[in-house]
């Protein structure tokens, strides 16, 4: 483990030529990417489709090669070395299992290549098996197997090369929801147990939360921000990161006063709330302040102290099973949107005392908002 | 009366409705008519026919007998039967070398260019094969093109044996069958999936080793299907080594088309056809059993 650098994406641009295929056509797939990844760690790229995930993953891999801009595995420069010399390896999302080999020769492949000793190899083959818990599916041929065997094939198939960097491209996205959640965890229980740097790329906000040490979220081409899962949903950088990870109320509003890290913002001329924020913001500055539904609570009463509370008439009432969601209305132009735990199950419960057109309280501490300024 | 028509008519429906297997008899029954009419029925007489005798006037005698099979081991017809082969076996192999490169190559062009090139490798074969050929002759023989050119640079003093041989003959047929290697190939390439060859690629195989493990063999069952279409035409040609083989070179089809037209020994041409006919149909198992194992 230990902190050092396992691949470094440095100031890294690549352009495609347009469909149009004139000079002023072309599509900038990842643009000015810069990151860093540390040995051992569960690395995500998230972002929604078309944003440059997969393009980042193959240049790290070799199939493409930078326009500009610099990829170091271990500290060496990549340059155009072509993806066989290289110490990574890839799940392909759908998976590229060899059609015409079995699946002990899928596996052993790799190690084929590099002329591993024969006993090596059939040792090494079997681990492999057994770790993904397929062993005795040797003599099958790929076609004969389930979507999540393939899977679980695709990472034997990489992974018993012992590569410095892992990379999968969305390896779970075929699969159906019930496996999905299965192989996350068992993806996660794996990359502890080997120890080998993960990157990988999904679309999938909930996966990224459950599977990574850190996340990096991607937009047309860029990094929007880089952090724990935490840090990521705790305390987004931008409205799209907030808006993309889970759900979140955007509160327009004006700045009046900050105290340390702590604004005072004027939502809708009449609302004052209180927020946080890593930057200094000049007085009057149109900003939003993101709030998650679950941090906000409905109350008989006002709440004193730490908390921002206002009265409001509730919209709507929605029962989805593990919580109740709310539309509060607070003024004619600001609503919330309230997620709260289905604590008490009987039907008259105080979830479901606050009735469509009721007069409520909502409170939340001052500390579940953040001040957006984009 | 009217009610009973209805009746039978519905009933005839039902039947066939009930009885999938009687649906698919009615359905065939034009082309099973044509195919025991011009196809088994004429393949029976050719059968029958290679068992016979030639009387002296070129006429057949019905008397039972071997001898027709048995005249192949004679080495004038067995070097020909041999040759045949020879010149089938690399006609094929030329047909493969040059054209699995090519279908490679078009297979792999952006797709809007593919139709295009599949396009322009078919309008030469849109012209008579007879003509194809004969043009042939004119760039192979003695005073014909090639030997033209490289007499008048000075290249050469005396005419290359360009024609009237082996060589020619194997010239027009890769010439003739290229396409029949080709397409297959190209089918197959195309159809092939290339993220498994990075995926080959990132186990550590270059190109070549990922050529060798994954494109070639999953490529295999076009290669066989154009082999075979290569293969059984060359060794039953007889138009091409008539006109490009000249005397010297004679191959199994210009025998059977002798046996028939000029010797008139229908009997003898009968069985060779007979034989060709079967050696080819053991080809086509064979690629039938090998194809279906890999595809
Ligand atoms: N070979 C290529 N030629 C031209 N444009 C490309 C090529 N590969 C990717 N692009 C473009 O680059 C952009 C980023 O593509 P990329 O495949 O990296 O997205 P992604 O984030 O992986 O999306 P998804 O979630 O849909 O897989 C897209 O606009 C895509 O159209
Ligand atoms: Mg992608």
């Amino acid at each position: 483990m230990g902190e050092s650098i396992a691949v470094e994406v440095r100031s890294v641009t690549k352009r495609f030529p347009g469909p149009g295929s004139r000079p002023g056509s072309e599509v900038v797939a990842v643009d000015n990417v810069t990151l860093q990844i540390l040995d051992g760690e569960f690395f995500s790229l998230l972002g929604p489709s078309g944003c440059g995930k997969t393009t980042t993953l193959r240049m790290i891999a070799g199939f493409e090669h930078p326009t500009s801009g610099e990829i170091y595995i271990h500290g060496k420069p990549m340059g155009l070395t072509p993806p066989y010399q290289r110490n990574t390896n890839m799940v392909f999302q759908n998976y590229a299992l060899f059609p015409h080999m079995t699946v002990a020769r899928n596996v052993a492949f790799g190690l084929e290549m590099r002329k591993v000793p024969k006993e090596e190899i059939e040792r090494r083959v079997q681990e492999a098996l057994a770790m993904v818990r397929l062993d005795g599916f040797g003599s099958r041929r790929p076609n004969q197997l389930s979507g999540g065997q393939q899977q679980r094939i695709a990472l034997a198939r990489a992974l018993v090369n012992r590569p410095e960097v892992l990379l999968l491209d969305e390896p779970l996205g075929a699969l159906d929801l019930k496996l999905r959640k299965e192989m996350q965890l068992e993806l996660k229980t794996l990359q502890r147990e080997v120890g080998i740097t993960f990157i990988y790329v999904t679309h999938d906000q909930e996966e990224a939360l459950t599977m990574s040490d850190r996340i990096a979220v991607m937009h047309q081409g860029r990094i929007l921000q880089v952090g724990t899962p935490t840090e990521i949903y705790e305390r987004p950088s931008c409205r799209f990161v907030a808006d993309f990870i889970g759900e979140t109320n955007f509160l327009e509003g004006t700045v009046q006063e900050q105290e340390e890290s702590r604004v005072t913002v004027l939502v809708d001329g009449l609302l004052p709330v209180i927020a946080e924020t890593d930057h200094r913001l000049p007085r009057g500055a149109r900003v939003s302040v993101a709030v998650r539904p679950e941090k906000i609570r409905l109350v008989p009463e006002p709440v004193p102290g730490e908390h921002n509370t206002f009265e409001g008439r509730v919209e709507q009432v929605v029962y989805v099973g593990t919580a109740t969601l709310f539309r509060v209305r607070l003024s004619p132009n600001v609503s919330l949107a309230i997620r709260e735990q289905n604590i008490i199950s009987t039907p008259d419960s105080r979830a479901y005392s606050w009735g469509v057109g009721g007069q409520v309280h909502v409170a939340w501490l001052y500390d579940a908002g953040r001040v957006l300024t984009d | 009366m009217i009610s009973e028509q209805v009746a039978r008519k519905t009933s005839l429906w039902e039947l066939l409705r009930r009885r999938p297997g009687l649906q698919a008899l009615v359905l065939l029954l034009p082309s099973l008519f044509w195919l025991i009419v011009f196809f088994a029925f004429p393949l029976l007489i050719v059968l029958v026919y290679s068992f016979l005798r030639r009387g002296p006037y070129g006429q057949i005698v019905w008397d039972f007998n071997l001898e027709n099979y048995g005249r192949f081991l004679d080495p004038l017809y067995l070097k020909i039967f041999l040759r045949s082969f020879k010149i089938a076996t690399l006609t094929t192999v030329f047909c493969f070398l040059f054209g699995y490169p090519m279908a490679y190559w078009m297979a792999t062009r952006p797709r809007r260019w593919r139709n295009a090139l599949l396009l322009l490798l078919m309008i030469p074969f849109w012209t008579n094969f007879l003509v194809r050929t004969y043009a042939w002759i004119l760039i192979l023989r003695d005073t014909g093109l090639i030997n033209n050119v490289l007499m008048s640079v000075g290249l050469i003093r005396q005419p290359l044996p360009l024609f009237g041989n082996d060589f020619a003959i194997i010239v027009g047929l890769v010439y003739g069958w290229f396409p029949d290697m080709v397409l297959p190939c190209y089918a197959a390439i195309e159809r092939l999936d290339f993220s498994l060859v990075e995926a080959a690629q990132d186990l550590y195989a270059n190109e070549l080793r990922a050529f060798a493990r994954i494109i070639f063999p999953l490529s295999l069952p076009g290669v066989i299907a154009g082999s075979i279409l290569v293969f059984i035409p060359s060794l039953g040609a007889y138009v091409t080594p008539d006109l490009l083989g000249g005397a010297k070179s004679v191959m199994i089809g210009n025998i059977i088309q002798n046996q028939f037209l000029t010797v008139r020994d229908y009997p003898f041409g009968s069985a060779i056809s007979f034989a060709l006919m079967t050696l080819m149909l053991i080809a086509a198992l064979v690629y039938f059993r090998v194809g279906g194992r890999t595809l």
